[in-house]
């Protein structure tokens, strides 16, 4: 059982925080290059598809919207768990977080990133995404504010800035520190970014305050982002996606599949970093605890919703309910139901199975899950209109597949630069002096 | 005078369902009016297939004693457009004689109109359109030619409407009830389908529309579409 951080002197926390900072060796360099390949072939197929026209994609009539905006909404959703779940233990001074608020804030910003590109790589004319931005042009037109895409557009950027900040905040005392003792190009690059930080008494007080807000803020802010996503579906009367509970129901879905993206990441860190005196046992404990909590709303929301569409019994969305529950899309349905529900039940219900590696093993099953909880809200709608003369059914190709795996990598690409570049576990929290200020 | 007397006109249609005989003439005829782009049975099967009006089959009762009934289904040109609202382009939006107008260069592309629309009468171009040879020559200068990545469907014509209205203004008259035909309208053998102002009340499509038989495709949803089935009530 590894001692507990605060009981390790302050150089020993920064000697192990900074290690993974300098140098790279030739597993990291063979992994990078691993994933800039993915990255670079799903550009290749992007670039495809704005040659060829986005028919080389699987999207179809009536299924006009599919891979895209379901890793659109996953990604959306995955960016919750850091900043959600970073400012709700920052407001409630959960004392355990500090360890994990890092590499939590930074799952958010990249994933707000990736998620952030997929309705413009969704768009038949991607090239003119930005007639979306309202600004003077030449077509003398605002955009409709009608629209739920333009709240979307509005909710997303507010949340990629805010996100960023609220990452940025607690890295400055830390950049400042490395500023100090880098060398090179790097000392330059943390110089800058380091804004001037003195380490004063009224620096630490404003800081503190910023800090503050900015939970206060985003935590309003990310409830609000994966509510008006819901909404892109659910203001329009298609059947099935025309409901109330959207909202909560994926402002609940994307703090779940939050949670599990920060265990799994941190599960990774912990080993290839060697940070097992810092992410231990109680912190698994702990965020396994909130997954299983979020797993149980989860299944709520999901009987809340497919319960009153059943006994409702309106033609048009039995049609779509048949299919997830018994029909085409049913082996999707049940392993959903397997991996949400069962598995993180079953692991991390029962005390004497929560280990990190049942927590770990339920984070990855609830991610999968998640993403086909996306599909399955988003595809079965599609394929069955109210008409039946128009049902088609929908299968993906190369290109959206490429383009949706190179996502994977970007995400854990640029987790590894910024684990090169800044310690993923906030270093100043651990001091003694700052431990007081916080 | 005139400008004001064209806020006035309210195009609908009525289509006789009991006299459809799902022959697809309508099909054709919209096809080489208005540029549809062609598909082959690959690409039609993988759902690419471009038809902004349609036929919709229905069938009653078992084989052999079975009934088949034929809806031709286009752009409903509803009041309260569902696709309207949710572009965030003002790439679809009504016109001041009620058409639900699509405005190619102003699309993006976000699909979500079609996504809205319960009828499925929206289309998007997957591809640029092709026409093999020697299809390329018969197409209609009066109607644009769309780009890859934009949503397209019916206009009622359009471009007949507002040659009609043209024409009319420049020879001095008011438009009669039966000037404008879209390609439909005027290739159907049972003349099951009537194009006119619903304004006017004298005009056929508003006494159609009035009458017992006319019913609306799923009225239910608060659409107001424009577009009038007829057809014997049970």
């Amino acid at each position: 059982m590894a001692a507990a951080p605060e009981l390790i002197s302050y150089q020993q926390v920064r000697g192990d925080l900074w290690r993974p900072l300098s140098g790279a060796g030739p597993r990291y360099l063979a992994v990078v290059t691993l994933l800039s390949a993915v990255v670079l072939w799903g550009g290749i197929a992007w670039a495809y598809q704005l040659h060829a026209g986005i028919g080389v994609a699987g999207i179809r009539r009536p299924v006009f919207w599919a891979f895209y905006i379901v890793n659109f909404v996953f990604w959306i959703g995955i960016s919750h768990a850091g900043t959600l779940i970073s400012a709700i233990l920052r407001l409630t001074d959960a004392n355990w977080r500090k360890p994990v608020t890092r590499a939590a804030e930074a799952i958010t910003v990249f994933a707000l990133m990736i998620g952030g590109m997929f309705p413009i790589i969704h768009l038949g004319r991607a090239w003119v995404f930005y007639w979306l931005i309202p600004y003077p042009n030449s077509r003398l037109l605002w955009p409709n504010f009608r629209s739920p895409l333009l709240w979307d557009l509005t909710a997303i950027s507010t949340y990629l800035i805010g996100s960023t900040i609220y990452l940025f905040l607690p890295l400055i005392p830390d950049i400042a520190q490395l500023s100090e003792h880098a060398t090179g190009w790097r000392r330059h690059f943390y110089r800058a970014l380091s804004l001037g930080w003195t380490g004063s008494d009224r620096e630490w007080r404003s800081l503190e305050r910023a800090m503050k807000l900015m939970a206060g803020i985003i935590l309003a802010v990310a409830v609000s982002v994966h509510t008006v996503v819901a909404w892109d579906f659910s203001m329009s009367i298609a059947p099935m996606w025309h409901s109330s509970i959207f909202g909560p129901y994926f402002v609940v879905g994307a703090i779940f599949s939050g949670i599990a993206a920060l265990l799994l990441v941190m599960s990774i860190i912990r080993k290839t970093m060697h940070l097992e005196k810092y992410l231990t046992p109680h912190h698994f404990d702990n965020l396994g605890k909130l997954l299983l909590l979020m797993s149980l709303l989860w299944l709520y929301f999901t009987i809340a919703e497919n319960l009153t569409a059943w006994y409702g019994n309106d033609p048009s969305e039995m049609n779509v309910f048949g299919s997830r529950i018994r029909g085409h899309f049913s082996p999707y349905f049940w392993i959903m139901v397997l991996f949400n529900f069962v598995i993180p039940f079953v692991f991390l219900g029962i005390r004497r199975l929560r280990t990190v590696r049942t927590t770990t093993f339920a984070s990855i099953t609830v991610l999968i899950g998640m993403w086909l909880e996306r599909y399955l809200i988003i595809v079965p709608t599609l394929s069955m209109p109210r008409l039946a003369a128009a049902w088609g059914h929908y299968s993906p190709t190369w290109v959206e597949i490429s383009i949706t795996a190179a996502t994977f990598a970007t995400m854990a690409l640029l987790y590894l630069f910024f684990a090169k570049l800044f310690p993923v576990v906030s270093v100043w929290e651990f001091e003694p002096h700052s431990n007081k200020e916080a | 005078m005139n400008e004001e007397s064209k806020v006035e006109h309210r195009w609908g249609m009525a289509i006789d369902l009991d006299r459809c005989t799902g022959c697809q003439a309508c099909v054709a005829a919209c096809h080489a009016e208005n540029n549809l782009p062609l598909s082959d049975p690959e690409s039609a099967a993988k759902g690419r297939a471009v038809h902004w009006i349609r036929v919709d089959r229905y069938y009653e009762g078992e084989f052999p004693n079975l009934r088949v009934k034929y809806m031709p289904v286009l752009c409903q040109q509803c009041d309260e457009a569902p696709c309207e609202p949710v572009c965030p382009v003002y790439a679809t939006y009504k016109n001041p004689e009620g058409l639900n107008v699509q405005v190619y260069n102003r699309c993006v592309g976000t699909r979500y109109c079609a996504n809205n629309c319960p009828y499925s009468v929206r289309f998007f171009n997957w591809f640029d359109p092709v026409w093999p040879a020697p299809l390329d020559l018969q197409q209609n200068p009066d109607v644009s030619i769309r780009m890859a990545g934009v949503m397209e469907k019916c206009t009622f014509c359009i471009q007949r409407i507002k040659r009609a209205e043209g024409d009319a203004r420049e020879d001095g008259r008011t438009l009669a009830d039966g000037d404008i035909q879209p390609a439909c309208v005027q290739s159907c053998p049972a003349e099951a389908m009537i194009f006119g102002d619903l304004n006017d009340s004298e005009s056929k499509v508003s006494r159609l529309a009035g009458s017992g038989r006319s019913t609306r495709l799923l009225e239910e949803l608060g659409t107001q579409p424009k577009v009038f089935y007829l057809q014997r009530a049970k």
